[in-house]
């Protein structure tokens, strides 16, 4: 039987002082743990969707609340929202929706390590498949979602045209997106608990800041804002494909999910370089 | 033959800690941006910190086992920490060749809602085996846990023997070139625990193993050397006795008996003094052994018990006497007295053996005397000694001389 002697020697220097190595390293890890990282991802939809009888349908009960929730306070007269280029319902629906997948996305990386706590202090496998799973199952939740959007929104009266097709690209945005920042945060949030309390607060307030449950204003300071959001094209291009409406923002669309593309790589490589840092400091 | 390879090698491997938490977690948040810049890390300690292991250097080789004592908090686990990966030496280096496994953590990923049979499937991945890798192994993962049909339950259905039987039978199924041990060496119950045995046995004859263990009857039966852990610094044994010794003295009780050479005395009222003298200090193999114990008592104590142990370099004990399992009962008068028993063959291999002796209330578990390492015998014989615990034969004969003639000896 022949074994592989890989050598692995641990030095106080810091990795990325030879980055040539480093990158190295992280592609292997990352090609070690992919098998992991299936693992682990069906581990956690298979106990998820044997532990609830509602199961998947979770993912479309959300966001039809709260539809219900802003149809009703546009219909009362609560809040005033400008007028959408499709109906009302039918935007903050799938708004909804699609914000929905982005903080998921944002959540995923720090949820994925505060559960595989135990394990990352304790065992040496490739970190990269802790975040690889949450990938996973992010992304089989918009598989869903997907499945679901479609129907719902020709039941509402919206016919999409050819576009829909780009519609997994924008999905893809959304998640690359989320997850960049969201694996930045997460070594500042394994060490300190207030991050994981503060990322759903924050995107709440940020949800207002995009146009998903109303109409970016034609003017003022929140206007400026909106436009400026690097979340905004990316609501506002998939809602688009989805629904068959014009897409304003595709230039800055494109931007901001290449430069989403360039952060999740260097988040990745700022994850993997303090993990040790981390679990010093986290205990056993 | 060459000598089997190097698998292990550290050299001058340091680790500090901080011991407060906010500040933990800020010089947490300062290594990390050290890190994210590349930046060398300090040398030198910062407020509040130490150096949990200090400039701690071996090499184990195939076939070896290095044990790690050291009492608890001397940078034991940190070291097994650094050696496994988890955490960055801050100074010194420390490298690894081939596969490493470790007992550890057993049933790492398992998802209670999932069964036996997924869950052998994610644990084995955590563990690094691939899918065909644990499909290969799975029937003998499950026959060693002796799990049968229970293989298609959910795992929160399991006992927790059970389910730490299954999380040690994946773990073991490993064959690595380096085995880390901390404490865990068997699990379950005794018929399990053999097994457990005979595997772990079977895989370190290959590996190079490190093994952390209190129990010096592993340390002394299965390391060919020892590393003694003291305030993160490190003392090497090439010899498993001398490293035992040094954690057994590291251990002593201290306070009303205990003191620095490893001994431990102590007589409680109404006992006055109580001196051991046996006929021989060395005794040749076959021959009896005499012993004579000079108790002066302020008062009557009824029911006593005595026990008197032999124990070898292994910390094994390999000869008690006890005078109620003899069949005799005693008491200790007011006054002087000998308490004298006799053991007719000393049947052990040539050594050096320390004893112990115990004296108490039968009815409490009250101790009239206490006595650990308290003197040390010498055995010789002339036959080549075997692994096995000599068969002791049992005492002989036992009495108590009231008021004796002979003076109390003075030690």
């Amino acid at each position: 039987m022949t074994r592989s002697h890989a050598v692995t020697t641990y030095t106080p220097e810091a990795e990325i002082r030879r980055p040539g190595l480093l990158l190295r390293n992280m592609m292997r890890d990352l090609g070690n743990s992919r098998e992991l990282a299936w693992r682990l991802a069906q581990r956690d939809i298979k106990a998820q969707y044997r532990q609830s009888y509602l199961g998947y349908l979770w993912a479309f009960i959300i966001p039809l609340a709260t539809t219900v929730t802003w149809v009703y306070l546009n219909v009362a007269g609560v809040v005033r929202v400008e007028d959408t280029t499709i109906p009302y319902p039918v935007y903050v629906f799938t708004g909804t929706m699609l914000w929905q997948v982005l903080v998921e996305a944002v959540q995923s990386p720090l949820q994925q390590v505060g559960m595989a706590r135990g394990m990352i202090t304790k065992l040496n496998f490739p970190r990269e498949a802790v975040v690889l799973s949450g990938l996973i199952k992010v992304s089989s939740n918009v598989g869903i979602k997907l499945l679901l959007l479609v129907p719902a929104v020709l039941l509402l009266g919206v016919k999409p045209d050819m576009h829909v097709l780009l519609l997994p690209i924008g999905l893809a945005a959304l998640v690359v997106f989320g997850m960049a920042v969201g694996l930045l945060l997460a070594p500042i949030g394994m060490l300190y608990s207030d991050i994981a309390k503060g990322i759903p607060l924050v995107a709440q307030f940020v949800m207002y800041l995009t146009p998903v449950v109303f109409a970016v204003p034609s003017n003022g300071w929140l206007a400026a804002i909106c436009n400026w959001n690097p979340a905004t094209p990316l609501i506002m291009t998939a809602r688009s494909w989805l629904t068959g409406s014009s897409s304003p923002m595709i230039g800055y669309f494109i931007v901001v999910f290449c430069a989403s593309l360039l952060l999740l790589f260097v988040s990745w490589l700022i994850y993997r370089i303090t993990i040790p840092v981390l679990i010093e400091r986290m205990g056993s | 033959m060459s000598d089997p390879e190097v698998l292990i090698t550290a050299e001058g491997a340091s680790k500090k800690f901080c011991k407060d938490l906010r500040t933990s977690l800020a010089y947490g948040l300062q290594d990390l941006l050290g890190e994210a810049l590349g930046r060398q890390r300090g040398e030198q300690l910062r407020a509040k910190e130490f150096w949990a292991v200090q400039g701690v250097s071996f090499e184990v080789r195939r076939g070896e086992c290095l044990g790690l004592v050291g009492r608890n908090g001397a940078g034991k686990t940190t070291l097994l920490r650094m050696l496994n990966g988890l955490i960055k030496p801050d100074r010194g280096h420390i490298t690894m060749r081939g596969r490493v496994g470790a007992l550890i953590a057993l049933g790492a990923g398992f998802n209670p809602i999932l069964t036996g049979r997924e869950n052998i499937y994610v644990n084995g991945a955590v563990l690094g085996l691939s899918k065909a890798d644990i499909d290969a192994r799975f029937d003998e993962i499950v026959d060693f846990a002796e799990l049968g049909e229970f293989i298609d339950s959910p795992v929160q259905s399991y006992s927790s023997g059970m389910s730490v039987r299954l999380g040690y039978a994946i773990a073991s199924s490993l064959e690595p070139d380096i085995l880390i041990l901390d404490e865990v060496l068997a699990v379950g119950d005794e018929a399990f625990r053999l097994k457990c045995y005979q595997r772990i046995g079977k895989m370190m004859s290959r590996t190079a193993v490190i093994l952390v263990s209190h129990n010096m009857e592993h340390i002394g039966g299965i390391c060919s050397s020892v590393l003694f852990l003291r305030n993160g610094r490190q003392t090497y044994y090439p010899n498993t006795i001398e490293g035992i010794d040094a954690y057994f003295a590291a251990n002593e009780i201290s306070g009303p008996g205990g003191n620095s050479d490893g001994r431990v005395r102590v007589l409680y009222p109404p006992v006055r003094t109580v001196n051991v003298r046996f006929e021989n200090d060395s005794i040749r193999y076959g021959d009896r052994m005499k012993v004579d114990i000079f108790i002066d008592c302020d008062s009557e104590i009824r029911n006593v018990e005595i026990s008197f142990t032999l124990v070898d370099q292994q910390h094994r004990a390999v000869m008690c006497y006890n005078s109620v399992r003899d069949g005799h009962q005693f008491n200790i008068e007011h006054g002087e007295q000998i308490v004298r028993f006799q053991i007719n063959e000393v049947m052990l291999h040539d050594g050096k053996y320390t004893w112990n002796l115990n004296l108490k209330r039968r009815d409490s578990i009250e101790n009239i005397v206490y006595f650990v390492r308290a003197g040390e015998i010498k055995v010789s014989s002339p036959f080549r000694p075997l692994t096995a615990i000599p068969y002791l034969p049992s005492a002989s004969s036992f009495e108590v001389v009231l008021r004796p003639s002979v003076a109390v000896p003075i030690e």
